[in-house]
């Protein structure tokens, strides 16, 4: 409570307020969430009273860009972000942050929330802790599936357009990954439903249960900032690179 | 239950039935005003501005089954529809419908029918109930089988529509909207065993 206190009387909390001349370690002190961006950009804590800005250009990466998936991380939902000001070269930065991420999803969170729900299950009956675990590799392989998806069809398919080369002969366009784009936040909302309401009373300790409901909470919200980035940053970015290619030729 | 209100059109060209049927649901309903039309296109147009919750049609105005689609598709959403038979149909036809009352039917009948439909969307829309009924517990054991929407109503003897209906009210009830989560549910109580799984 008192960190939310804080947070609304910093001169810098406010997520538009965030600009390339605040220190990075005020940046973070504001959303402790925006810890696990810095990790996957590649940011290394200990970087003492150093500016946002001069963090990007030291990682080679557009302040701008930066800051904007710092504002929707930040933001409850009430940021449309602006992409006029973003260029093709952001595109790059962005689809290899959306593929760290997917990476920090499958090496660092899956197997994570994973080990808490079989420890979670350990006082529980075989039958139980079987069809638990079951169901979550279940969800394991549809994630798996998303991602790879997105990494062999949609990031290739961008990575050409921006080095100028179209195929038209697939006849895939942005459009078809938007219309297509699939929740896989439906099965893990499930699996919390269930954690909470619908596991016997008894079957295991609170304690593990609240630490299982505050990974999936934090995973959760982090895959939903993530598609926003998707459908408000990288699809408009792309639509307009597929726009302006044609009317280049 | 008694304190619900329900809006209801008959859409009926007999005068002598559709006047027999807005007494007996007046007996059993709450019904501010019954709608009484003759044809499809002001059923549809009054469907449109009243938003009925039970619609009572009969089938021989329906030419084929993409009208009684149409009319659901200007109707508010959970409102259920109900055949008022007096000829033999079709049963491909009836099953369009969320229930079946005959012209032989007893007051009784017709109104436990309707009361049947009517209830299962307006208990839970109205949060008084949030456990299953015994319906949506047989319907959910069979989605955490695996079994299709056509497959249940087959072997329920129910419309697809009144399936996706109950489907419905036991995602706001639970909360669990995927099938994996339904199977999960059904298997950790017991409803269903593995090895109904495969």
């Amino acid at each position: 409570m008192n960190g939310r206190q804080t947070a609304q009387t910093d001169r810098a909390s406010h997520p538009t307020r965030f600009d390339e001349n605040m220190k990075l370690a005020e940046l973070v002190a504001s959303d402790y969430r925006l810890l696990s961006i810095l990790s996957r950009l590649g940011i290394q804590l200990g970087f003492g009273e150093t500016s946002v800005g001069n963090m990007c250009r030291r990682h080679n990466l557009s302040a701008d860009l930066f800051l904007l998936i710092c504002r929707i991380y930040s933001s409850d939902g009430d940021y449309t972000p602006e992409t006029d000001h973003l260029a093709t070269t952001d595109l790059e930065d962005i689809t290899s942050y959306l593929y760290r991420s997917h990476l920090y999803y499958s090496e660092t969170v899956i197997p994570r929330l994973g080990e808490k729900i079989e420890l979670m299950m350990n006082s529980c009956g075989a039958i139980h802790r079987k069809i638990l675990k079951t169901f979550y590799s279940d969800y394991c392989s549809e994630v798996a599936n998303h991602f790879e998806y997105e990494e062999k069809t949609v990031f290739p398919y961008i990575r050409n357009l921006i080095s100028g080369h179209r195929d038209e002969s697939h006849g895939y366009d942005i459009a078809k990954f938007r219309d297509n784009h699939s929740d896989i936040d439906a099965k893990l909302d499930d699996l919390k439903s269930i954690i909470i309401k619908y596991l016997p009373e008894d079957c295991c300790p609170a304690e593990i249960r609240n630490e299982v409901l505050f990974e999936i909470f934090r995973f959760e919200e982090d895959l939903s900032k993530h598609t926003d980035i998707e459908n408000h940053v990288l699809i408009p970015l792309v639509k307009k690179l597929e726009t302006d290619g044609r009317n280049d030729i | 239950m008694a304190e619900t209100t329900y809006k209801v059109l008959i859409l009926e060209p007999s005068e002598i039935v559709s006047t027999g049927l807005r007494k007996i649901i007046g007996q059993g309903f709450r019904t501010p005003d019954t709608g009484i039309v003759c044809d499809l296109q002001s059923a549809a147009e009054r469907i449109r501005c009243n938003a009925p919750d039970i619609v009572v049609v009969n089938p021989s105005l329906l030419s084929d089954s993409s009208q009684l689609s149409q009319l659901r598709s200007v109707a508010p959403q959970g409102a259920v529809f109900a055949a008022v038979t007096y000829a033999l149909f079709d049963e491909k036809t009836l099953r369009q419908f969320d229930a079946v009352i005959s012209v032989f039917d007893s007051s009784r009948q017709t109104l436990h029918k309707l009361q049947q439909i009517a209830g299962s969307t307006s208990a839970s829309s109205h949060g008084e109930n949030y456990e299953l009924s015994e319906r949506e517990r047989e319907i959910l054991v069979s989605v955490a089988r695996g079994k299709t929407n056509k497959e249940i109503a087959d072997l329920h003897h129910i419309s697809i529509h009144t399936v996706i209906s109950h489907r419905k009210n036991i995602q706001r009830k639970t909360g669990i909207k995927t099938i994996a989560g339904l199977a999960l549910y059904a298997l950790l109580n017991n409803m269903i065993s593995e090895s109904d799984m495969e």
